[in-house]
């Protein structure tokens, strides 16, 4: 049986288009430091750390972290990198937790982050490979022919995405930390925005964004001893598939049906819509909101589309399933951070401590990240409670 | 921790140029002489699957996804990759398993680094504003290790040498090995230097190739009915980035991680060390306290063959098959990452 694992501290860095002012040391650094204070501890009480950020190439530097050591304190303690994909920050989340439930470490330090002012993101998800087919579109030419499927197979209305695109911006202008800050954004400015790849307009799309997000992660003695609210780990799980295979569904992708039913087993779960107060879901393209209410059981298979147009993920239009309160990775983007900032807002939730994109009494928050060809899975499940 | 079960272990042949093969095809058979040693079908029959491997190698960003389909379409499976060497994937294995979540687990390493011209690759990996734009290589943070060594009055040449001539020897009985055969150390010091004070034998090769490895909880391993040798400790430390504010004639993360493993907790029969290039093997022995009674890299060690990204896994393979075949009792292995060993990781194993 695991042990208790809490998260009891929580930085995350202000994100926006180019943080000119830092190296990505410093970017790193300032997460962390903000981790360390809001648990109100110093370098000396971490006794390992875990990065993750998504692939080397993009700013073009080979396993990182052996230059960030030096930045994140982690000198004579042991250095673990995680890399999954977009998945990449919730899988390091999850790695970083598995430390302190092993029993073989009583509290972590573990941080993402992107640098995409440094970077190229479009131009590394594109470059020529020797053995297999070129795919000279970024990640939003891989999805949207996936999104067209979903739209066929449903007969959801065109707007579908053009509503989540304004609800995540509306959610956004709650936190100040969102790299887009849209709060007069309307659904026509939506619509009228320029289509990149049908049926994806420019603001149905995520930002590029530079920041990092770091948590400190404690067993439950020192939990205990902690400032402010931990939030528990009530359930983590992983899971994978390949890319292709004969038969694979990629609207509906069984590795992410798999990773739910896994959590929510672990966090006591049974109906998620209900059981869960809010959720902070990887979203960076708009309709994937609606494909992943059905792929994660908030909504039959056909219908997670009608969830969104009804105002059930909305806290503006107080719903009863909020969804990525925090203006998601819709409203900020530090690729290799994103799935580690959902995980982290549902602790924030669950803590209370949200500021103005709080869900009232949040007790229970799901965090979800995906990457690869929506195949890579990292899900957790945080309270307020132990159980 | 807990008492981790080695099953199997195989490795590839180290070879200079894989050729058309990719790397999942580098992995496929590894994968299928390890599972099928461990008796079980696929990776669907194991709780947890780790990789390690490096984009870069290959030259692509997500280059590590293709790696997942050696091992099957459905069910998708709980599995993770880190951007290291597979001796840490193993490690990601170990919390999974004892913190109750996995029972068995599959481990493996790739690399194809031919395509590339691998020295210069690795320099990509210093600091990416002072150091990497230097195009600074890993044979030449080596090197000033070596000549630090040598000035100090640490080591001789003579002394490389000897660990090179070792290597190639001891790898005569290593079918894997790329680099193998008699060498006397006056043959090897008559070679011109290649990036002073290295020459070019003190430098491992470059190869491409794959391992992997079955390891299991110790009761799940005797419900197999396989016999297993026994991970009792590992750990692993990291170093400052800095390698002007190191000493680079010491290891203090080597020496932190092996006191933790708990090298010192019985006699050192065989150790295999992760020594790119022949002076590190120097300074590694002393870090692991190792004396005279151990015997060190009988494989030949990756200076007769490295498979980035495996190597480490490799060595700690290869403690484990000695014990599985009763050669030995307790061994150890150590796996290192980064230029002149900025982070390294050390395993204790023993028979069961």
């Amino acid at each position: 049986m695991a042990d208790l694992a809490a998260v009891v501290g929580i930085g995350q860095t202000k994100y926006q288009t180019k943080r000119k002012d830092v190296s990505i040391a410093g970017l790193v650094r300032e997460a962390a430091f903000n981790a360390l204070t809001d648990a109100g501890l110093t370098w000396d009480d971490i006794d390992a750390v875990v990065v993750g950020k998504a692939p080397d190439m993009f700013e073009g530097g080979i396993m990182p972290e052996l230059y960030l050591t030096d930045a994140l304190g982690c000198n004579g303690k042991p250095m673990l990198r995680v890399h999954t994909a977009g998945s990449v920050g919730g899988s390091t989340a999850i790695v970083a937790a598995s430390y302190v439930q092993s029993g073989m470490f009583k509290r972590v330090l573990t941080v993402t982050y992107e640098k995409q002012s440094e970077s190229n993101a479009m131009w590394a998800l594109s470059n020529a490979q020797p053995f297999s087919p070129h795919l000279n579109a970024g990640a939003g030419g891989f999805f949207a022919p996936i999104i067209r499927e979903y739209m066929r197979r449903t007969n959801a209305p065109y707007d579908v995405g053009i509503k989540v695109a304004t609800k995540d911006r509306l959610h956004g202008a709650r936190n100040p930390l969102a790299h887009l800050q849209l709060p007069n954004i309307t659904l026509k400015e939506v619509e009228d925005s320029p289509m990149l790849w049908e049926p994806l307009r420019f603001l149905e799309s995520c930002p590029s964004s530079d920041g990092a997000c770091a948590l400190v992660i404690s067993n439950e003695e020192l939990a205990a001893q902690s400032p402010k609210k931990p939030a528990w780990i009530r359930g983590a799980a992983m899971r994978s598939e390949p890319t292709m295979y004969a038969g694979r569904e990629q609207v509906n992708p069984q590795a992410g049906i798999d990773c739910a039913k896994d959590v929510y087993k672990q966090a006591g779960i049974t109906d998620p819509r209900k059981d869960l107060d809010c959720a902070e879901i990887y979203v960076p393209f708009s309709w994937y909101e609606p494909m992943w209410l059905e792929n994660l059981g908030f909504a039959d298979v056909g219908q997670g589309w009608k969830l969104t147009m009804e105002g059930a993920t909305s806290l503006d239009e107080k719903g009863d399933i909020p969804w990525n309160c925090s203006g998601g990775v819709l409203s900020s983007n530090p690729i290799g951070a994103s799935g580690m900032i959902r995980f982290a807002e549902a602790a924030r939730q669950v803590r209370g401590d949200a500021g103005d994109h709080q869900v009232d009494g949040a007790k229970l928050a799901m965090g979800h990240a995906y990457g690869g060809g929506a195949q890579f899975f990292a899900m957790w499940v945080v309270g307020s409670e132990k159980a | 921790m807990r008492d981790i079960a080695i099953v199997s272990f195989v490795q590839s042949d180290c070879v200079r140029d894989a050729g058309a093969q990719n790397e999942v095809e580098l992995i496929m058979p590894v994968l299928r002489k390890a599972l099928d040693a461990a008796g079980i079908q696929s990776a669907q029959d194991v709780d947890f699957t780790c990789s390690g491997s490096c984009d870069y190698l290959q030259g692509a960003a997500f280059a590590f996804v293709s790696g997942v389909d050696p091992l099957g379409a459905v069910p998708p499976i709980k599995e993770s990759h880190v951007e290291m060497d597979a001796a840490w994937a193993l490690y990601e294995a170990v919390l999974k398993i004892t913190m109750g979540q996995a029972e068995s687990a599959l481990v493996y390493g790739f690399g194809k680094s031919s395509p590339g011209e691998l020295p210069i690759v690795l320099s990509q990996q210093l600091d990416p504003y002072y150091m990497a734009p230097l195009w600074l290589d890993s044979i030449s943070t080596a090197a000033l290790q070596a000549r630090t060594m040598l000035d100090n009055g640490d080591i001789t040449e003579k002394d490389m040498a000897e660990v090179v001539a070792r290597s190639r020897k001891n790898a005569k009985s290593n079918p894997h090995a790329q680099l193998k055969g008699d060498v006397s150390v006056d043959e090897l010091l008559a070679e011109p230097t290649y990036l002073s004070p290295l020459r070019k034998h003190d430098c491992c090769p470059v190869s491409d190739g794959a391992c992997a490895m079955v390891v299991a909880t110790v009761e799940k391993a005797k419900e197999w009915g396989k016999p297993y040798a026994v991970l009792k400790g590992i750990d692993h430390r990291i170093e400052s980035h800095n390698f002007g504010a190191r000493d680079l004639t010491q290891s203090p993360s080597t020496q932190a991680a092996a006191k933790s493993a708990g090298v010192a907790n019985g006699p050192v029969e065989v150790a295999e060390i992760y020594a790119p290039f022949s002076h590190q093997e120097i300074i590694l022995k002393r870090a692991l306290g190792l004396g005279d009674d151990t015997v060190v890299n009988p494989s030949g060690g990756v200076l007769a063959g490295n498979l980035m990204m495996a190597s480490g896994l490799s060595r700690i393979g290869e403690v484990a098959m000695r014990i599985i075949r009763g050669d030995i009792k307790r061994g150890i292995a150590h796996a290192t990452s980064g230029h002149a060993l900025q982070q390294n990781l050390v395993a204790v194993l023993e028979e069961a």
